[in-house]
């Protein structure tokens, strides 16, 4: 089973839906039930909202340790806010991450800073961008250096961990947006709203054995 | 290299066919909101926005049904808006497969549920629509915004509005020109323009677009971060992938 991980945040639907398309005969379900993500052979942990948010559901429905165990055990996909929880830290309220990877999620600053058509740099990061693989992994099969996937973020990860970055985004900054280790691949990006390559990204990891 | 600018076709839903209107009135048929949405993602749309334009309250379910059939095969942002009155409405959508929602009129009536909705499911998905129109006054001339589909003066000025709409937790305002929308004569670009420098957020430009150097325009004059257009797509004088060219060819960061 795919166990995708439901604690009350984030486009679950979206997720489900693009698993079905790239895996049709998979037994693939939301679930915030920890006897399933113990069972799952693939787990998917989605995001959306405030860091602080999802923090606080995850721990009021019980789930901190089994997201622990599938993070340090199976194939194990973080998404967006799914990515952020995973590090120490964030400065979005301030609050502690999962830890399991080093790291702190810090926000974009736009005080003086242009885009590259010399615009104001507009927060959230939204819309389509260029993902530039920095090493091989299985999850980046058929899947075009530089290609675009959809973001919709204000924060990213800082990590002086630079064995871990899998891929890494230009946003006035260059920040890390795919992370690597192990059992675990993390995206800041979308790969459910990114169509064909990001279709391809979750082909690759249904299918990746660890 | 950079983040790409967007385009955002939009499908007016009403009794489940799309539909195109001019001036918000005279509705003409624009076929299958699935097939509409399919032929828009093969195209290369970068999200696709739907506006429920149901008047009656019977048929209100009905979107659900249709974005769940949409979120099924097409796997691009979808923004869904009309008649979303309370933070069960914005639930019930994103349940159904939208990723964002855009809020216009109960906006006004209840500004609280920007900002619930924002912090209950992240600003992320929360879309301000503001429909503005240009009001001449005694003795000033501001963009007025109006509601229920731009039938309602409501007195406040749209760059203002924008701003406090940004601060009570929307992530994106959707301005759409009454005065331009379904004239084909482009977007006002003195209004992108002005709420654009105003607020932190990404902005989509709306109403008005007839040709493709009116998208270019709404990037590069307007300050926009996505261009919504209906009628230039609906009835075939364009592709996306032409617009996409034509942006191209005009030094505008696209996806291909």
């Amino acid at each position: 089973m795919i166990a995708i991980i439901d604690y009350g945040m984030g486009n679950l639907k979206s997720v489900f839906n693009a698993f079905k398309q790239v895996a049709p005969e998979a037994d693939i379900k939301v679930t915030s039930n920890p006897t399933d993500i113990k069972k799952a052979h693939h787990v998917v942990f989605p995001g959306q909202g405030a860091m602080p948010d999802c923090i606080r559901e995850l721990d009021e429905r019980n789930l901190r340790f089994s997201v622990i165990e599938a993070a340090k055990t199976k194939p194990f996909l973080g998404i967006c806010i799914g990515l952020q929880m995973l590090f120490n830290k964030s400065e979005e309220g301030n609050v502690d991450g999962l830890g399991l990877l080093e790291g702190t999620i810090k926000r974009f600053n736009n005080q003086n800073t242009a885009d590259e058509s010399g615009h104001k740099l507009k927060i959230p990061h939204m819309g389509w961008n260029e993902v530039s693989q920095t090493n091989h992994h299985p999850l980046w099969q058929n899947i075009s250096n530089n290609d675009r996937f959809y973001f919709v973020h204000s924060y990213y990860l800082e990590s002086n961990d630079k064995n871990i970055v899998s891929a890494e985004t230009s946003y006035a900054q260059k920040f890390c947006c795919a992370i690597a280790k192990e059992n675990i691949f993390a995206v800041q990006f979308h790969p459910e709203k990114s169509s064909i390559a990001g279709l391809q990204l979750i082909k690759n990891f249904v299918q990746w054995a660890v | 290299m950079s983040l790409a600018k967007r385009i955002i076709p939009c499908l007016d839903v009403t009794d489940g066919r799309v539909v195109k209107g001019i001036n918000f009135l005279e509705l003409k048929d624009a076929g299958d909101p699935v097939e509409v949405a399919k032929k828009y993602n093969e195209q290369g749309a970068d999200e696709l926005a739907f506006l429920d334009i149901t008047a009656s309250s019977d048929n209100r379910g009905l979107i659900l049904h249709i974005i769940a059939n949409v979120a099924k095969e097409v796997f691009i942002p979808l923004t869904v808006g009309g008649g979303v009155r309370t933070s069960e409405d914005v639930r019930n959508l994103l349940n159904a497969g939208a990723d964002k929602v855009s809020i216009n009129t109960s906006a006004i009536v209840n500004p609280d549920i920007v900002y619930q909705t924002s912090s209950r499911f992240g600003s992320q998905c929360i879309v301000v629509a503001i429909d503005a129109k240009l009001t001449v006054d005694k003795n000033k001339s501001f963009w007025q915004v109006f509601t229920h589909g731009g039938r309602n003066a409501t007195g406040l000025d749209a760059v203002e509005w924008a701003a406090k709409m940004a601060s009570l937790g929307a992530g994106e305002l959707l301005i759409t020109s009454m005065d331009r929308d379904g004239t084909k004569k482009g977007f006002d670009l003195e209004l992108i323009q002005a709420i654009s420098d105003k607020v932190d957020v990404p902005i989509i430009a709306s109403g008005g677009v007839g040709d493709l150097q009116h998208l270019v325009d709404g990037i590069k004059k307007g300050g926009a971060d996505a261009v919504l257009a209906a009628s230039i797509f609906h009835f075939g004088e364009y592709t996306i992938n032409e617009a996409k060219a034509f942006m191209k060819s005009n030094h505008i960061e696209i996806r291909q």
